[in-house]
């Protein structure tokens, strides 16, 4: 339904007016309406009937206009009804109004009449106030004076009866009413004190608070009392004039007693523990002889001894922090309390009394605190073991936050930073002592394997007379399992170190986020002080073993010096980089300060590895040389027999050679060696021996051609490399090989040289040299080198031949292989 | 036929090569300087062939030689027409050579075959040291030489057998001490009583090859052995070697102090190389600090030489590869102390100068 103002049919004009003054009254705003100018809306301001007719008739068929035209008189109907309703109702509300205002103006009649009878009452009331202010004026000023007078009565009566109240305060030892009280009284004493009665009162005055100060320093100096009551015999010593500096003196001095108890206490557990530590090991030391008779003894003695040797250094810290820390802490805050928090007035306030007294509690606390810590660093020192260091830790962070209390209390106090710095100090001690665990860890892992070492090598010795090293083998732990296992040991015990340092910088720890322990100790301490030092420290114990252990190849076993050698190579290809690694990842260190670089390192390992490499080398060929030349010094070679068998010695020297071959194999790889002829050994020597050989030396015995023998041996040497014998070898097994074979073969050369031969002992050289080459060319890189050794061999020995007559190379054949 | 070489040097010969040639083949093993010539420079050369007489010595100093299968040792007369000296000439060395006069034999088949042949030092040269397996010999030499007697003997005792490899006489304390090599242990000996004086065991890790005494500082000495080290020894401190050089990689047959600039050591190897090493800091030369620190008055030169000089520490001056086997002996020239020779054993003699900017260092 549409506005019920506007019939359509009825006066259009007539209908907006009223509609607008409605709405004028109602306060409604016409302006908000956006009104359609279209002038078929029914609705619209704008409607034109006319248009609106035409349009229906153009547009509707007739049903439609029958029905349109029924909707439209029910709707005029409704309106209608609506509109008369709306007269009525506002007929109704125009006459009560009418009522109402006719009402009000009766009553305002009343009320003017009310008003001016007030008015007329308010002026008497006035006029009789003003009357009795006039007749009480001059009583008014005699009550004042008279009560004036009387307070003046009173303070006179207060100050002569103070002497015998004060009295009565000391008696009952109420001190605080009588300071109270006498403050009140002092300086009207002062003021009038050129009377005499009042200068009587002073006097006694005087006389009695001296004895009550006397009594509260007594009792302040007793020290028996609590915490509150000395506080306020300090106040009201304060507020007797009392130096404050004396007092500050005389309060610490008392803490200090307290405190110095405590000290002695912690003092004397340490001496305890360290008296019944040196007993217990004394007890421990002289047992074992009798362990198993003595368990229900030491049963007995244990109880005893456990409460002080028990006492670990957390438990030490522990009582240290209960203790000394809290009562300092407690000693402080009251003496702050005191001296420095407290509001003064008056002329006490112009004392600096603060200043002063901050100063004297810095040094207080200053001296004590460097005697707890040096206490401290005691027991610290004493924690020797490595094996738990969360306790160690533990008991750190203990310390170190117990003292963050004063730093809380004492803003400006040394005493945190020193702890702090003990704390560092402790870290540090504590690396070096896991360093030196590391060493000794390492020390003892080798000798263990020096020890698995030297069984085998037995075994091996004897099983190598029948041919089989596997027996062995299964008993006792092969070379790559020892090394595997050497390694594998190192580097658990150091992972377990870190770990164990790494509780220093754990987030719960109070001190792991100051700044040494962020930066410094991670980079400084734990990867230079602790990791680098050790790889440093494996490299350097291993060059001494090929320096210390003597020239003569000392006591360190070959086979140990293989293994650290190839333990020294894998450290340099990957076991540094994993450890630096691992230690920058746990410790997340940050490089403030330049740090040994990861190839430095593995430098250095490598050199130790090829030193060790060459001193095996240089060893094991010296065991072979001193064979060789006690084989070639001890012999007759004038007189010797025909030969008809290869010497032992070199059957020694080849089977030896085997089991280091065996032995290198081991643990190194097989490296290049130059291509062999197509054929085995037999080939080569024979074209060797046969050719070259026999024109090298057979001319040399026949005068007829001497250009010939220096020419060919010449051509050779031109042609033939320099041998350097004591040369760096390569980390593989055939560089080993030449190495030991180039020393032991220049040795038999030398040898050789200086000894003269028979016939005979010609012969054997031969047989011996062709031997040698017919097993030795196996192992080297290259086996001219061999060839031109053992060339040189025969070459000498002829020449230092009485009667130079070479046997028959099939004859040397024959017994070489019979052999 | 064995023939010396009488090297008339000039300034202009650098250096120079020789090969020992003979009708034979050469095995050359001792070398010496004739250190009683004074003009000319003189090598003399020992070699080791069985077949031929091969050995030589000179009148007023020695030579071993070693013969058939029992070595024995002689004394040798030199050719007189050399000590008249002046008419060589360069190309003479190719002319014949001069036998040598045999004096005597110190015939001492008795107690072994000669280790090495020692000249007193100092004095008339009338005594010889001779040392054989285990037994110091000390003969006296009759007028002109002919005959040689045993004056007194000294005998090492001790476990297994026991043989002097080398030795050395000592030109101070009046000539009367020894030292000796056998096995790894050095020992001194005093001739007066013929007792041992001091003893370094162990003082090489393999065989000791040789010594020397440091002409200019009595308690020093240098050794050199089968471990490939050249150490230095302060006699009156046994337990460490002052010094130890490495620089050999084979065994270190001999070693020489220069005989006027005792900071030149020349080291022979079977590494067939040889080493002219400068030790300043263990010679008679001042050390670390500058000589002329009181000439104050030409400030210039003074900055310069000691840039020049500062440098000048233990170092290695020359490595000489020449040699193509194991060099067994190196000795420096009598006449002229910037000379050298060393000899390998396929007989090649091989003569260096140090070289000149550090003889000029040396010298200024």
């Amino acid at each position: 339904m549409s506005s019920a103002t506007t019939p359509p049919d009825s006066d259009p004009t007539g209908r907006r007016q009223v509609h607008s003054m409605l709405k004028l009254y109602y306060g409604m705003n016409e302006e908000g309406k956006v009104e359609s100018l279209d002038p078929c809306d029914i609705n619209g301001p704008h409607f034109d009937p006319e248009v609106y007719l035409n349009k229906l008739r153009k547009e509707c068929s007739l049903g439609e206009l029958m029905d349109h035209e029924s909707c439209t008189v029910k709707q005029i109907r409704s309106l209608d009804s609506d509109m008369q309703t709306l007269v009525y109702e506002n007929y109704n509300k125009f006459i009560s109004a009418t009522d109402t205002i006719r009402k009000m103006k009766n009553d305002f009649k009343k009320m003017e009449d009310e008003m001016d009878c007030l008015s007329a009452n308010m002026a008497a009331i006035t006029e009789f106030s003003a009357h009795i202010s006039g007749t009480l004026q001059d009583q008014h000023a005699q009550i004042t004076k008279l009560s004036g007078v009387h307070t003046l009565l009173r303070k006179l009566q207060f100050l002569f009866e103070l002497p015998a109240r004060l009295n009565k305060c000391l008696e009952l030892q109420a001190y605080a009413q009588a300071v109270s009280a006498h403050r009140r009284a002092r300086c009207v004493l002062q003021q009038y004190s050129h009377m005499p009665s009042f200068r009587g009162i002073q006097d006694d005055c005087h006389v009695i608070m001296e004895q009550l100060a006397q009594q509260l320093r007594q009792k302040f100096r007793d020290g028996g009392s609590s915490a509150k009551d000395l506080s306020e015999c300090v106040e009201l010593l304060l507020q007797l004039d009392e130096p404050a500096e004396e007092l500050c003196d005389k309060f610490l001095s008392h803490a200090q007693s307290r405190l110095e108890a405590d000290l002695q206490g912690l003092e004397a557990e340490l001496i305890d523990s360290l008296v019944t530590d040196t007993g217990g090991g004394l007890v421990q030391k002289t047992n074992p002889g009798s362990n198993p008779v003595s368990p229900s003894s030491s049963s007995t003695t244990n109880p005893f001894l456990s409460p002080t040797a028990g006492t670990d250094i957390l438990e030490f810290i522990d009582r240290g922090c209960n203790e000394f820390v809290s009562n300092l802490c407690l000693v402080i805050a009251s003496y702050q309390e005191l001296f420095i928090n407290h509001p003064q007035e008056g002329e006490l306030a112009s004392k600096k009394i603060p200043e002063m007294a901050n100063g004297k509690l810095h040094v207080f606390v200053d001296t004590l605190a460097a005697r707890y810590f040096s206490l401290v660093e005691r027991r610290i020192q004493e924690e020797k073991g490595v094996g738990d260091n969360s306790l160690l830790v533990r008991a750190l962070d203990r310390f170190h936050r117990r003292l963050q209390a004063i730093s809380k209390l004492l803003p400006g106090s040394a005493v945190p930073s020193q702890g702090t710095e003990i704390v560092v100090r402790a870290a540090r001690e504590r690396i070096k002592q896991y360093l030196s665990a590391l060493q000794t860890f390492y020390h003892d892992s080798l000798t263990d394997v020096r020890q698995a070492l030297a069984a085998p090598r037995l075994s091996v010795g004897g099983a190598s007379a029948s041919g089989g090293g596997a027996t062995s083998k299964d008993a006792t732990p092969s070379l790559p399992e020892l090394l595997t296992s050497l390694s594998n040991f190192i580097l658990n015990q150091l992972k377990s170190v870190l770990a164990s340092v790494h509780l220093f910088t754990a987030k719960d720890i109070t001190f792991s986020n100051k700044p040494y322990f962020k930066g410094e100790f991670c980079s400084q301490g734990v990867r230079e002080g602790l990791v680098v030092s050790f790889i440093k420290f494996i490299c350097q114990s291993s060059r001494q073993y090929c320096e210390s252990a003597g020239d003569r190849g000392g006591s360190t076993p070959p086979a140990l010096l293989l293994l650290l050698s190839r333990l020294c190579l894998d450290y340099e290809t990957s076991t540094i980089s994993y450890i630096l690694t691992l230690t920058d990842e746990q410790f997340l260190v940050q490089h403030h300060t330049p740090v040994t670089p990861v190839t430095a390192l593995c430098a250095e390992a490598r050199e130790a590895a090829q030193k060790l490499l060459n001193h095996y080398v240089k060893v094991q060929g010296l065991i072979i040389s001193q064979m060789l030349r006690k084989s070639v010094e001890t012999r007759d070679w004038v007189n010797t027999i025909e030969p008809r068998n290869v010497r032992a010695v070199m059957k020694r020297v080849v089977e030896d050679t085997t089991s280091i071959d065996v032995q290198v194999g081991l643990l190194y790889e097989e490296g290049v060696r130059k291509a062999h002829s197509s054929d085995s050994s037999k080939r080569t020597f024979s074209v060797y021996s046969s050719s070259r050989q026999q024109i090298r030396y057979a001319p040399s015995y026949t005068p007829s051609a001497p250009m010939d023998t220096s020419l060919l041996s010449n051509i050779h040497k031109l042609f033939s490399e320099r041998i350097d014998i004591f040369s760096p070898v390569e980390f593989n097994k055939v560089s080993v090989l030449t190495g030991i074979i180039k020393i032991s073969l220049k040795t038999f050369l030398e040898c050789v040289r200086l000894r003269t031969f028979g016939r005979y002992g010609l012969q054997q050289i031969q047989v011996d040299c062709h031997y040698l080459q017919m097993y030795l060319w196996r192992f080297v890189s290259d086996e001219n080198l061999v060839h031109f050794l053992l060339d040189e061999i025969v070459g000498s020995a002829a020449h230092r031949c009485l009667d130079p007559s070479p046997m028959e190379q099939s004859v040397i054949e024959v017994i070489c292989e019979r052999g | 036929m064995e023939r010396c070489f009488p090297f008339q040097t000039s300034v202009t010969v650098y250096k120079a090569y020789t090969r020992v040639e003979s009708d034979a083949n050469t095995i050359a093993r001792a070398l010496t300087a004739q250190t009683a010539e004074t003009d000319a420079i003189r090598f003399l050369v020992g070699t080791q062939s069985l077949k031929f007489d091969n050995q030589i010595t000179n009148e007023p100093k020695r030579l071993s030689s070693e013969n058939r299968v029992l070595t024995c040792a002689a004394v040798w007369r030199m050719p007189p027409e050399w000590e008249s000296g002046s008419h060589e000439s360069p190309d003479d060395s190719s002319n014949n050579p001069q036998t040598l006069e045999l004096l005597c034999h110190l015939d001492n088949t008795a107690h072994g075959s000669v280790a090495c042949v020692l000249w007193e030092p100092l004095g008339d040269g009338k005594r010889v040291i001779s040392l054989a397996e285990n037994h110091v010999l000390l003969w006296d030499l009759q007028e002109s030489s002919t005959k040689a007697t045993i004056s007194s003997t000294a005998t090492l005792e001790g476990k297994g057998q026991l043989k002097f490899t080398a030795g050395k006489w000592s030109p101070h304390h009046n000539s009367t001490q020894l030292v000796t090599a056998n096995d790894t242990a050095i020992r001194g000996w005093d001739l007066r009583s013929m007792s041992q004086i001091y003893c370094i065991e162990n003082a090489h890790g393999q065989l000791v090859r040789d010594l020397d005494f440091n002409p200019n500082k009595q308690y020093y000495l240098a050794s050199c052995g089968d471990d490939c080290k050249v150490k230095f020894w302060d006699v009156r401190h046994i337990n460490e070697p002052v010094k130890c050089l490495e620089e050999h990689s084979h065994w270190v047959w001999s070693v020489r102090y220069n005989h006027s600039h005792d900071q030149l050591l020349l080291t022979g190897s079977s590494d067939s190389r040889v080493i002219l090493s400068n030790m300043v800091s263990i010679s008679s030369e001042p050390f670390g600090h500058l000589v002329d620190d009181d000439d104050l008055s030409d400030n210039e030169e003074n900055q310069q030489e000691d840039k020049g000089k500062e440098p000048l520490q233990d170092s290695i001056i020359a490595t000489y590869e020449e040699h193509e086997d194991s060099v067994y002996a190196v000795e420096w020239s009598a006449a002229d102390p910037w000379l050298f020779a060393s000899l390998s054993y396929d007989g090649r003699l091989v003569i260096n100068r140090v070289p000149r900017a550090l003889k000029y260092r040396i010298l200024l």
